[in-house]
């Protein structure tokens, strides 16, 4: 059925209010919308890395999941929900579970491309029936904005701070979405929540209803690590879009498809520009700081759209 | 073992009678934590600006834009909006104004 | 009828887990212990178990996902060893502070490093503050019997902890000796559906597990948690009482060989008591008043029992297969001497042996200096070193 925002925010919410992100943040948008994916009928049991969406939404004794839900650590969260996708199929086929169940593990950056990297590359290569979601807010933010291998080159966090000699985080971001790819699983997607959020949607339902493991790389801006303005969520989003910071693409049996190609490829500083980790790229003299990204983020462009087959 | 609502993990709860492992099986009960006094601003919808495009509903971090069973945005849930804005940011009719809370 | 095989350690133990059937097992392998999950996922190929194998990526997914499946609702088993425990710490942690009775078969072995794939007892004298109950066994047929036993055990709803099943990684793992086994109708009536109050998998109640626990509650889910391993103690005795009318096998939180009239004993764990054992009856033979007390069940650790037990004895060898580095003995020591402190009992004269770190073999003359130890202090009353290493060069 085609996207219709309307009969999405009619679906019953699965996360409710009342838990404690911050006031503005993107990450409870992306799983919003996710979890709206869902079929009504089916029941979910949701692990989450820690991280800010877990001490946030499980504060005891207040879950704001309305399906089950599991935590156990940091780096974990792939392993977990295997293991508990595992005990399904055997209740499954002892007829002591009735109808369908889905899972879905929720990690950030650094629950997902550093700390808990394994226990996801593991899960996705034993091809259990899940869905793993990276909100992606490149840095560590529950602990205070410390940098992550998402973090782009440059930014100024807490353990990459831009001082008088470096100019923050020195090294490039790594495009995990590609490695995850790379796993040659049946479906794997970069998502952000833009617009009517018909993109990630439609992506969420894919990955959750495709049998077989998925990858969802989803960016959930920051107010407080990327310092903007809270009202400002979507605009971050769609300005890393628009430039092609972070392409929309999804890679459906190792078939890559670029869902979204700007008609102006905007220049990467316009999204830069918005954020106070970048501030210092801006001052006279940095402009080569500049530079380099927009090549970085070129050239990545430019492979993606040679993997789709569209240069 | 019966269902323990939140009235039975009061603040003082002892040791015997707090959930082992600190499972909780009211699910979706954070909804009884109220968030709303998190606002230094407030968004303010006008009904008469509205048009009903819904845009607001999925931007909300706090799942606060209510939205009917007619599939129609019906007002904020004050009780857990934490005046992030992102609703008046994307509105493109203007029918959310952003305003200090007093 | 009992079946009489000849199996190892290991063999028995994947034995008992077919016996078991359990719905998921997660292991990753590791020397000594490589074994139990070879042997499984053989049962698993054959399709002679309804289990769900999980071949995962290290030791802490291993235990990880043992946490998803039992809060999933189901019976969750792994086995490991050394290294594979460590790595496993932090989710041991998890898993019995989750209230979650997973299983595990701990083939133990030393802890790098340096590395060192043999004997000892370093590994689970580490996760011994886990949260985890820890049952130690002598030989294949009490690890065998041991694993039959732990998910009654740890299910219990007293109890709702994870069970830790102890042998010597070779000695007893991979040594062929005879056992009797019990037969698969019988394990199956004996060790039950597991029906958990709560589970991820429950559609009617979905739950939240592993909260952020502040200062409000945490301190109240740990003394809930200590509570549960205390009221273990109880269960274990229950549950090996069962197991003894169904197999006229008999089993305590302790052994006591030859301690009627003995005027010494040694205290030492799984399978170096059968040396002991071998020593006594020489010394017996002789004359000499001499015993063994094998601790079975180390968590919950029987402050009282021991303490009673060992009350009678001139002089008390505690023998350690891990060293605490504290400089102040090792892990049983350090137990068993607070335990007949606590209890007010001053007679004994207890020292410590460190001893067989690394797979070090300890032969029936290393247990004959020590008895010949404990006798000179029976008659002298005098201690003149506490702390010792037993067979190391010095």
């Amino acid at each position: 059925m085609a996207y219709n925002l309307k009969e999405v925010a009619k679906k019953p919410e699965r996360l409710t209010g009342g838990h404690r992100m911050c006031a503005g943040c993107g990450a409870p948008v992306v799983v919003r919308q996710i979890l709206k994916a869902l079929k009504p009928e089916d029941h979910a049991v949701i692990s989450s890395a820690t991280g800010c969406l877990e001490v946030s939404t499980f504060i005891y004794p207040y879950t704001a999941w309305t399906d089950s839900f599991i935590h156990s650590a940091f780096e974990n969260t792939g392993a977990t929900i295997s293991g508990a996708e595992a005990a399904y199929n055997v209740m499954k086929r002892k007829g002591k579970f009735e109808g369908e169940a889905k899972f879905i593990a929720f990690g950030g950056d650094g629950g997902t491309y550093d700390i808990g990297f394994q226990a996801l590359s593991g899960a996705m290569e034993r091809g259990h029936d899940m869905v793993y979601v990276c909100y992606d807010n490149g840095a560590y933010m529950n602990t205070g904005i410390q940098r992550s291998s998402a973090t782009p080159k440059y930014a100024d966090t807490t353990t990459s701070p831009a001082g008088k000699k470096i100019p923050g985080k020195m090294q490039p971001r790594k495009d995990l979405t590609e490695i995850m790819a790379n796993h040659h699983i049946p479906y794997v997607a970069q998502t952000a929540p833009i617009g009517n959020m018909k993109d990630l949607y439609e992506k969420a339902e894919k990955a959750i209803y495709t049998p077989g493991p998925a990858f969802l790389n989803v960016l959930a801006p920051c107010p407080r690590g990327w310092r903007y303005n809270t009202p400002d969520l979507m605009e971050l989003s769609k300005m890393a879009v628009e430039t092609c910071f972070w392409p929309l693409y999804e890679v459906i049996d190792g078939k890559y498809i670029i869902n979204y190609k700007p008609k102006t490829k905007l220049p990467v500083k316009d999204f830069l520009k918005l954020q106070g980790r970048f501030k210092h790229l801006f001052k006279a003299g940095n402009e080569y700081m500049l530079e380099e990204i927009q090549k970085e983020v070129d050239s990545r462009w430019e492979t993606l759209l040679k993997l789709a087959g569209e240069a | 073992m019966s269902k323990k609502e939140l009235r039975d993990i009061r603040p003082d709860v002892n040791w015997k009678e707090i959930t082992p492992g600190g499972v909780i099986d009211s699910s979706g009960n954070a909804h009884l934590f109220k968030t709303g006094d998190w606002r230094s601003m407030k968004p303010i919808w006008n009904e008469e600006k509205c048009k009903q495009c819904l845009l607001c509903n999925p931007v909300c971090p706090d799942s606060s834009i209510k939205v009917n069973e007619e599939g129609k945005m019906t007002g904020i849930d004050y009780d857990h909006c934490k005046g992030c804005g992102v609703c008046a940011k994307v509105c493109p009719f203007k029918a959310i104004d952003f305003v200090e809370e007093v | 009828m009992a079946i009489r095989e000849r199996l190892s350690g290991n063999e028995a133990t994947a034995i008992a887990m077919k016996q078991i059937n359990p719905d998921v097992v997660a292991a990753f392998p590791i020397t000594p212990s490589t074994e139990v999950p070879q042997y499984f996922s053989t049962y698993v190929a054959d399709g002679v178990v309804d289990t769900e194998f999980v071949a995962v990526e290290s030791e802490h997914s291993a235990m990880s996902a043992c946490i998803g499946a039992q809060a999933a609702g189901g019976r969750a088993m792994t086995a490991t060893s050394a290294n594979g425990l460590a790595f496993m710490w932090e989710a041991l942690y998890i898993a019995a502070s989750s209230r979650l009775p997973i299983v595990l078969s701990a083939v133990n072995r030393a802890l790098s490093g340096p590395i060192n794939i043999h004997n000892d007892h370093s590994d689970t004298m580490g996760a011994r503050d886990s949260g985890w109950i820890q049952i130690y066994s002598e030989n294949n047929q009490e690890a065998y019997d041991n694993m039959l036993m732990a998910h009654r055990i740890g299910e219990h709803p007293d109890v709702m902890l994870p069970v830790m099943i102890c042998q010597d990684g070779f000695i007893t793992s991979h040594a062929i000796e005879n056992i009797e086994l019990v037969e698969d109708d019988k394990v199956k009536a004996f060790v039950g559906e597991y029906k958990p109050a709560h589970s991820l998998l429950n559609r009617e109640n979905p739950i939240s597990v592993g909260p952020l626990d502040l200062q409000l509650h945490y301190f109240e889910h740990k003394r809930q948690q200590a509570q549960a391993m205390a009221n273990a103690k109880k269960v274990i005795l229950e549950v090996s009482e069962e197991f003894y009318k169904l197999t006229g096998r008999k089993y305590g939180l302790f052994e006591e060989y030859k301690t009627d009239d003995a005027d010494v004993v040694i205290v030492v764990l799984n399978s170096t008591a059968g040396t002991v054992k071998y020593v006594i009856d020489q010394y017996r033979a002789e004359g000499k008043k001499v015993g063994l007390i094998k601790p079975r069940v180390f968590r919950p650790f029987p402050v009282d029992e021991l303490a009673d037990a060992l009350s009678k004895f001139k002089a008390v060898a505690v023998l350690d297969k891990a060293d605490s580095f504290n400089a102040a003995g090792g892990p049983l020591f350090t137990e068993i001497t607070s335990a007949l402190f606590s209890k007010g009992v001053f007679g004994p004269k207890v020292i410590n042996y460190i001893f067989g770190l690394g797979g070090r073999d300890v032969k029936s003359n290393d247990i004959e200096i020590v008895y010949d130890k404990l006798l000179e202090i029976a008659n002298t009353g005098k201690v003149d070193s506490v702390y010792n290493y037993l067979g190391v060069r010095e």
